[in-house]
């Protein structure tokens, strides 16, 4: 069982860039062919700064701050036990190419299912701009499988 | 894009349908790169049947996409105001995901007109992998 004394672990501050090419190279890999999110002329015509990050890519960029990985290593679960348990978002303002976010994730709760066969960390991330703007709030449940 | 308006939406249309693609080892690969998720129970055979596993099973954010590109496809990413899933089943490989998106509730919030989205993703015989929904905000 998980040790319950992790919940309110929180990372210090992690920034990560939002790069140009990342985001072309994700628009390929989930078959997304909108030109908003591949051409930058189209994105500006469409009203953002540059190619608009597109919804869940808010969630890759917090994967580049190994929240997730440093957390389970702390509280000792295997890679090979946790599932994706649910995940959500709320959006503030629009994440574009060239932008720098900044997350902070705190795991809010720990608690288990089914006499401890199932366990369920809950970890929530603030993504803050270059101009201090709040632009998403992110949530995700992870599931271990004991 | 021409843009849906608030006064021509209703509960229960279903104004969002998507299919993808077999979900193919090069897409998991692939997706392993771009998002930044190297978990190898996604891209390692090796690794899943150490872990107990048939086989690599796709990124549950894979599917989140498509219910992402589902939403994009009908209103501007500018228009989200919320979006979330919980992840039912696993997706295999091979396994086409149909994206469906049907208008759950038209309501008023901070001062906009917004328009609630029950979302799933199935595979081709119907099961059901993610269950979500969205928040948008319509003219």
């Amino acid at each position: 069982m998980i040790d319950k004394k992790h919940i309110g672990r929180t990372t210090a501050p992690q920034t990560v860039d939002v790069e140009k090419g990342r985001l072309k190279f994700f628009a390929k890999a989930i078959g997304e062919t909108d030109p908003v999110y591949s051409d930058e002329e189209a994105a500006k015509a469409a009203g953002y700064a540059s190619l608009p990050a597109p919804p869940t890519f808010t969630f890759c960029l917090e994967m580049e701050t190994n929240s997730l990985w440093d957390n389970i290593a702390a509280m000792g679960v295997p890679v090979g036990k946790i599932l994706h348990g649910s995940q959500s978002f709320k959006y503030y303002a629009p994440i574009c190419a060239g932008d720098k976010i900044t997350f902070v994730t705190k795991v809010s709760n720990i608690f288990d299912k089914k006499g401890g066969a199932m366990e369920f960390i809950v970890e929530d991330t603030t993504a803050t701009n270059q101009d201090g703007v709040l632009v998403a709030d992110i949530q995700r449940t992870i599931v271990v499988i004991n | 894009m021409a843009q849906p308006k608030y006064a021509d939406v209703n509960v229960g249309d279903e104004p969002i349908k998507l299919e993808t693609a077999p979900i193919s080892r090069t897409t998991l690969a692939l997706y392993a790169g771009a998002s930044g998720d190297h978990n190898p129970m996604h891209i390692d055979i090796d690794y899943a049947k150490a872990a107990g596993q048939s086989d690599v099973f796709a990124h549950g954010m894979l599917s989140m996409a498509y219910l992402g590109r589902g939403v994009t496809s009908w209103v501007p990413q500018s228009a989200l105001r919320s979006f979330s899933t919980k992840f039912t089943k696993i997706t295999r490989v091979g396994e086409k995901i149909i994206v469906t998106g049907k208008v759950a509730e038209k309501m008023e919030a901070e001062g906009e007109k917004r328009v609630k989205l029950e979302l799933t993703a199935a595979n081709e015989a119907g099961e059901v992998k993610l269950a979500g929904e969205a928040v948008v905000a319509l003219a």
